[in-house]
């Protein structure tokens, strides 16, 4: 009989928590040492003005739109930090395709994003954990 | 006489050209730290251990350049070398450095080699690629005075070290820091690097040595870490022990680097705990 109730209880309790918490779906540990959505914008602004005044990739962003690039790039950064976002962008292929970017390109790109969080005073190992999730996308954005 | 003296000053004036040619390398194409340091025998590696990193910064079809200037201080021994590297595209690189050799007690003139390397990226990048850089590479070490080894039993002045490397960096590989792994296999016959000769009485045989080194990039410019580095024992009159250290090197610029080490190499020409500091500065293009 004891044994019965507390199961019961315990059902209960388990039940309860279900309820009271949100799913976790991802970790999102990554996207709340960004500053969430806010310290993310402020990120993206830091770092396309660091593109902006970077000579050596500039060239690659004339005719750009700069607006429709900044929006992509927040959703994009919210959504691989683990943040409620959704990419609604290209593939990094299509959008980089026929561009021939260099690993010097890249390189230059991952410099001027470093200055960026470290204008707007992002920690280090959130630095370096951005750094780490964007990395894998070197082999879809150079030579296309 | 005149020729080791030629390549000394050839030595010389390579790095002193790369230490002050700013504008005729602006390549930078590669990450800080990326180039890695300049190894004791010339080439991007840590301080003792060589890596398939490529010297200098430049990338795809980009030149590359560095030099360095090294100082060992142990108890009975103190090593000065400098030299240069050039690299092409992010995967092919030549170096030169030279050694001396100073036996502090001993009433001897110091003892000097010199060493060509060449090494080429095989596969792989240090950061973007599932596997690690690969890279082969080979040192052509040539003792330019030969009375020191001769006397402890070296059976020749020069020999040629071949190996193969592998290094990674794992972005945010611990405590969300950047950390560099290397491992180094080596063929080789020389004893304390070739600086008391090649071969010996013991034994005068290629045999295959392990080298490692690990670094943790505790700054976006500091890479603190350990090397370890196998060695031969082929003299019976100077046994040898395998060298390690413990590093901390600093990147304040792409064009300059310093590197800080305590290493312990023991037994060296029958001077037994032989501890001390390496010091080591580079200019990079």
């Amino acid at each position: 009989m004891p044994t019965s109730f507390m199961r019961q209880t315990l059902r209960c309790a388990a039940l309860s928590l279900l309820l009271l918490c949100p799913p976790v779906s991802a970790d999102d540990s990554l996207y709340r040492d960004l500053g969430g959505k806010e310290g993310i914008t402020a990120v993206v602004d830091a770092f396309l003005q660091a593109v902006i005044e970077d000579e050596r990739i500039v060239h690659h962003f004339k005719g750009a739109n700069i607006t429709r690039l900044r929006e992509k790039l927040i959703e994009q950064f919210c959504e691989v930090s683990g943040g409620p976002c959704e990419y609604t962008g290209e593939t990094m292929e299509e959008s980089h395709r026929g561009m021939n970017l260099t690993t010097g390109d890249f390189n230059a790109l991952v410099e001027d994003l470093q200055t960026g969080m470290r204008n707007v005073g992002i920690s280090l190992s959130a630095e370096n954990r951005l750094i780490a999730r964007l990395a894998p996308m070197h082999g879809d954005i150079v030579h296309q | 006489m005149r020729r080791h003296s030629s390549v000394r000053c050839l030595a010389v004036s390579l790095a002193l050209l790369v230490a002050t040619s700013a504008q005729a390398f602006d390549s930078q194409g590669k990450l800080i730290a990326t180039s890695g340091m300049t190894m004791v025998e010339g080439g991007s590696g840590g301080g003792i251990v060589p890596w398939a990193t490529i010297a200098g910064y430049g990338t795809e079809g980009q030149p590359g350049a560095s030099a360095y200037y090294t100082v060992v201080d142990v108890q009975d021994y103190r090593l000065d070398s400098y030299g240069a590297s050039f690299s092409w595209d992010n995967r092919y690189e030549l170096s030169i450095a030279h050694h001396e050799f100073d036996l502090k007690d001993l009433p001897l003139e110091d003892q000097q080699q010199n060493v060509f390397g060449a090494k080429v990226r095989l596969a792989g990048d240090l950061i973007y690629t599932d596997i690690p850089q690969i890279s082969a590479g080979l040192q052509y070490k040539r003792n330019t005075r030969f009375a020191v080894p001769r006397l402890l039993g070296a059976r020749s002045r020069e020999g040629v070290d071949l190996y193969v490397a592998a290094t990674k960096v794992f972005l945010a590989g611990l405590f969300d820091r950047h950390v560099l792994v290397n491992g180094t296999i080596r063929r080789t016959k020389a004893n304390q690097i070739g600086l008391l000769g090649f071969g010996g009485n013991k034994r005068d045989k290629h045999e295959y040595m392990f080298e490692s080194s690990v670094g943790l990039m505790v700054r976006p410019d500091v890479v603190i870490g350990a090397e370890f580095r196998e060695k031969p024992d082929n003299l019976s009159a100077a046994p040898e022990q395998h060298w390690r250290d413990f590093y901390a090197a600093w990147f304040p610029t792409k064009h300059v680097s310093v590197l800080a080490a305590y290493a312990k190499l023991g037994s060296i020409a029958g001077e037994d705990h032989q501890e001390g500091l390496f010091a080591s500065i580079q200019f990079t293009y």
